[in-house]
């Protein structure tokens, strides 16, 4: 299918700016093999057809805040929710005007929680007469997933996690049975948050690769609709089951241009033009000290990551002392433990911790996996307590002329 | 209170997560700090090959898991040989583990040591310290193939005469005549009549042709660079000198992440790197 023209002013516009976006930008976005006009009450019938044989995962309100969580009916998803996000502050709200909409921005708890569980036992070991027995926890086959309200940044994440977690030589096996057969629905985004930079990532705001269907809400007066696309077979058998209304034909271009205007609208921006060479480059920048001092190490950018995906394990002893639970939990480089070894840890001042958790994400991804760890969602940004911005802290040291070498310590080679 | 943690839902089968139990066959005190297990498993059939240089991940029942080299003679394939010291929580309990106990294995990890590369050539090994457990294994290998190599030189490093590890071994590889063995002590002994200095000092008389020998380096961090220097000083290509690193591994298997050093996995990409791969990485602080 032919892009609409009213497309490319848009991207050339970016790239006068100076701001470079990753070839999924500019990459023609994949064809819809069916696609439908949503009304609200279609996407309840949605829901449920989900529902039969998928755990169906929805953005839903929570404690104040849009998060991930299991839902029953359409109902629960938190529609009408407005998130204004800055460095440090995220607010919700419910303004009347935007009932029927999506809430905007990404969630506040990445969807990793669901495919990457922040605590879990992977193994139990028991010990009873000097014998000693690992036995391995499998409930059975366990439900499918379906994702439904995944932002083009989260459902880029989906993929960044594929990586490490399911694609290696050795697949991690609890995120590779969620993954098996999961479903998604992705919602393309028509209004940026203040923390968003999609757009300079290459991730968004239109839906890249790995969505089973895609969804653009429609502006205009009168009921919500949205135009819905199917990417893959799956995708189009749920169309077809839905019977909901053919889209016509001028539907797709009102989504386009929704999209794009979007893109024009990001809080934030990140010029990726050679990004982990300059930032390489300056691995004894001043600026990381300057972000040390202010940088708490808690950890909150690595946790609120969609991509952010180590973990430590630890064993949890039953009283009579017979069985060891192992039990898998996230963990942050930015913890001194983190790189312990025997007689200290390697990355002890916060200035290497925090460089240490830029750098992966912004270059040295690109070396292990082949693109950049970050998906431009801005959650680092929102919720980290002192308002650190990564779109600021990468452009102070990679915007800087290289020097003319790092130092080097005691034993470093001409 | 916090929740239940959520339980995995993965078959064993595809879980690189789950260890086998292994029986303690053997335990010797090496040092006053330094100990060799040997197991074998408990499952007939889970006997395995390993290449020198490789690594294990020996499970401690309630304490934890650590990453060991493997120090036995790769052509004993019914047991598995680890020899470490007692310097954290977990090898300090595996320390005290007797004949007859039981362990938990994965393995074995890592990239081995690039032997079949030396052969026709002169082979170096520098070890400092436990650094000569890891080393041990490629030793043996090239003994017993002595003929496809040239010169082969051990130099080896250790705090005091009393941090010697595999002494016995050491006096009966000295006695060979197809084998230079040379070792040092920082600080010596009244009864110490070898050399005194760091390991480094030993490189530049070591019987080797630099332009046609490969080099194996395992040790302290700083021993490793140092050695590199000296070794390049004497001319050897840093593609030429292999050294096997250390970092903190939770899995060994490059999903924790703990071993990340810069773009490398340690675990999966490493232990054993050509030096040229990670001397940039190695010579800054804190990377």
């Amino acid at each position: 299918m032919a892009r609409p023209e009213i497309f490319f002013p848009a991207v050339s516009w970016i790239r006068l700016g100076g701001l470079m976006p990753g070839p999924g930008a500019i990459a023609p976005r994949p064809a819809a093999l069916a696609a439908a006009l949503l009304a609200q009450a279609d996407l309840e019938r949605l829901i449920q057809l989900l529902a039969r044989d998928h755990r169906v995962i929805a953005p839903v309100v929570r404690d104040g805040a849009v998060v991930c969580d299991e839902i029953r009916t359409a109902g629960e998803i938190a529609f009408g929710a407005v998130t204004e996000q800055a460095p440090a502050r995220y607010r919700m709200t419910m303004p009347g005007d935007h009932a029927a909409r999506w809430p905007t921005g990404p969630p506040a708890t990445p969807w990793k929680r669901v495919l990457h569980p922040s605590e879990l036992t992977i193994w139990r070991a028991v010990r009873r007469d000097g014998r000693l027995v690992f036995e391995p926890i499998d409930s059975g086959p366990p439900r499918r997933l379906a994702l439904v309200g995944v932002r083009p940044c989260d459902l880029a994440a989906i993929g960044r996690l594929d990586a490490p977690l399911r694609d290696g030589p050795w697949p991690d096996a609890a995120y590779a049975a969620r993954r098996r057969g999961m479903f998604v629905l992705a919602v393309q985004c028509t209004e940026p948050c203040g923390t968003c930079f999609c757009a300079s990532m290459g991730t968004g705001p239109d839906a890249g690769p790995g969505a089973d269907l895609v969804l653009t809400e429609l502006d205009g007066a009168g009921p919500a609709r949205s135009l819905l696309e199917a990417r893959t077979t799956a995708g189009a058998a749920m169309v077809v089951a839905l019977g909901a209304a053919e889209a016509p034909e001028d539907a797709a271009d009102e989504a386009h241009l929704a999209v794009d205007r979007a893109r024009a609208r990001m809080g934030r921006a990140l010029d990726t033009s050679q990004l982990p060479a300059r930032l390489l480059a300056h691995f004894e920048h001043p600026r990381w000290e300057t972000v040390a001092k202010k940088c708490l190490t808690c950890g909150n950018c690595t946790f609120a990551c969609p991509t952010c995906f180590c973990t430590t394990v630890e064993d949890r002893l039953d009283l009579a002392g017979e069985t060891a639970a192992r039990l898998r939990r996230w963990d942050t480089c930015f913890s001194v433990d983190f790189s312990y070894m025997h007689g200290g840890s390697v990355r002890l001042s916060p200035r290497s911790r925090y460089r240490q958790w830029l750098t992966h994400k912004l270059a040295t991804w690109h070396e292990q996996f082949g693109t950049s760890g970050c998906v431009g969602c801005g959650r680092c940004i929102t919720w980290c307590p002192v308002g650190i911005d990564i779109t600021l802290e990468a452009a102070a040291v990679a915007d800087t002329a290289p020097r003319t070498g790092p130092t080097r310590r005691t034993g470093a080679h001409p | 209170m916090n929740p239940a943690p959520e339980i995995a839902t993965a078959t064993a089968a595809a879980d690189g997560m789950l260890p086998e139990v292994w029986r303690v066959d053997r335990v010797r005190r090496e040092t006053h700090d330094t100990f060799t297990l040997e197991l074998g498993p408990e499952r007939p059939g889970s006997e395995r090959a390993f290449e020198p240089g490789q690594f294990n991940m020996l499970y401690v029942f309630g304490v934890g898991e650590v990453p060991i080299s493997i120090s036995g003679d790769p052509r004993r394939r019914d047991r598995v040989v680890h020899t470490t010291r007692a310097v954290g929580r977990v090898t300090n309990v595996m320390s005290g583990l007797k004949t007859g106990g039981r362990i938990g294995l994965r393995g074995p990890y890592g990239t081995p040591w690039p032997v079949a590369a030396a052969q026709g050539r002169d082979v170096v090994l520098v070890a400092g310290g436990i650094g000569l457990a890891p080393l041990r294994p490629a030793l043996y290998a090239i003994l017993h193939r002595r003929n496809d190599f040239r010169n082969v030189v051990l130099l080896y490093g250790t705090r005091s005469p009393g941090d010697i590890l595999f002494r016995q071994e050491l006096e009966r590889w000295r006695a060979r005549f197809d084998l230079d063995v040379h070792v040092t002590v920082d600080r010596g002994a009244p009864s110490w009549k070898g050399n005194v200095g760091v390991v480094t000092t030993l490189v530049q008389k070591a019987p080797f042709d630099p332009r046609n020998a490969v080099a194996f380096i395992c040790g302290p961090e700083v021993m490793i660079r140092f050695t590199a220097a000296e070794l390049q000083r004497r001319g050897v290509p840093l593609d030429d000198v292999h050294i096997s690193m250390e970092r903190n591994m939770k899995c060994g298997i490059g999903l924790c992440g703990h071993c990340q050093l810069a773009g490398v996995f340690v675990c999966r990409d490493g232990p054993v790197f050509p030096y040229s791969r990670v001397a940039d990485l190695v010579t800054q602080w804190e990377v």
